[in-house]
């Protein structure tokens, strides 16, 4: 079983797939947190990123475009999100607006249930994916870690699912592997991290449970140095995709000797 | 009086003359307009009547996510 699920794991190297595109990076990142676009320009090279997620937000006459004029520049990809919104009316009316303004139908689907946590509200959250899947778009909802709602937004004919390791910007990595992995090993569209990764090892460690990528903002934009840690987290999330392919042993109560038992000399 | 973004303005006749007036010009790429809640298309900023006390919310992107 676990030798038949590495074969299926697209070799090292191979883009990632989401709906009709296929991307070369499994690593998502968000452009939340940045103190500077210099600083987001220098992450979005060093991740080697093909994707970069956007809010949509009120917009002064004077201080237009900058932002997405340094993503298209740098070639990659935009991915507007509906962070902020508490209703499925609201996300749906959201991501509209970005349909209009960013002319693509991709969506990062947000629907927030409360301020402390962040969490995401269930039931909206799969009212607004029905409606956006029947308006045409691809849709990449930002759930809880529940398989049954992973299957339920797959159900509904999400392209992706993207389950929270812990709470957004909190950097407690992953609170729950089990979940992550069970939503994994049922899911048939690919499976994102979002949110919760603190460095590296947790990026690494949602790629060794089968997720297909990870989508991180706060871990990068706000570590003591950006650009290093963005560097850091696409190898782990290339280390840890590997990982999984090669197949890891299995974890075990007592110690399994490498070296032979038979030939010990008698040393009487 | 309509609203702009929360704010209040003068009023204007269509989608398009308003953002001409406030200086986002017609073509300015990475912009979308809500009226009165509703999306409004690009294609029907001309057409689009601003009745008084519209709400109009204009967004593009921001740094985020």
């Amino acid at each position: 079983m676990q030798h038949k699920e590495a074969e299926i794991i697209s070799p090292p190297g191979e883009g990632l797939t989401i709906g009709a595109r296929t991307l070369r990076s499994r690593l998502i990142l968000g452009s939340g947190g940045f103190t500077s676009l210099e600083l987001l320009a220098g992450a979005v090279e060093a991740s080697g990123t093909a994707l970069v997620t956007v809010a949509m937000r009120r917009v002064e006459a004077t201080a237009r475009g900058s932002l997405i004029e340094l993503l298209d520049g740098l070639g990659v990809g935009v991915l507007p999100n509906t962070a902020g919104c508490f209703t499925a009316r609201d996300a749906v009316r959201t991501a509209q607006l970005a349909r209009e303004a960013l002319q693509t139908n991709w969506i990062k689907l947000e629907v927030i249930g409360d301020e402390q946590t962040l969490l995401p509200d269930a039931a909206e959250l799969l009212v607004a994916a029905e409606q956006l899947v029947d308006d045409g778009f691809v849709v990449l909802p930002y759930t809880t870690d529940d398989p049954i709602l992973a299957r339920r937004l797959e159900d509904a004919g999400c392209a992706a699912v993207m389950p929270l390791g812990s709470p957004i910007g909190s950097g407690m990595g992953i609170c729950n592997p089990y979940n992550i992995a069970l939503i994994c090993e049922r899911a048939g569209v690919p499976v994102v991290l979002d949110a919760g990764v603190g460095t590296a090892s947790d990026a690494a460690l949602a790629m060794e449970l089968g997720c297909a990528a990870v989508l991180c903002a706060s871990a990068i934009s706000r570590a003591e140095e950006p650009v290093a840690m963005a560097r850091a987290i696409a190898a782990a999330v290339v280390a840890g995709h590997q990982a999984r392919g090669a197949g890891r042993i299995p974890r075990r109560r007592f110690a399994s000797a490498s070296s032979p038992h038979e030939g010990m000399p008698d040393l009487g | 009086m309509i609203y702009v973004n929360g704010d209040e303005q003068q009023d204007a006749t269509t989608v398009a003359a308003l953002l001409e007036r406030l200086g986002f010009g017609e073509r300015a790429r990475g912009l979308a307009v809500a009226l009165d809640g509703e999306v409004v298309p690009r294609s029907e900023w001309h057409s689009a009547q601003l009745a008084p006390g519209a709400r109009v919310e204009v967004v593009g992107a921001t740094q985020g996510g």
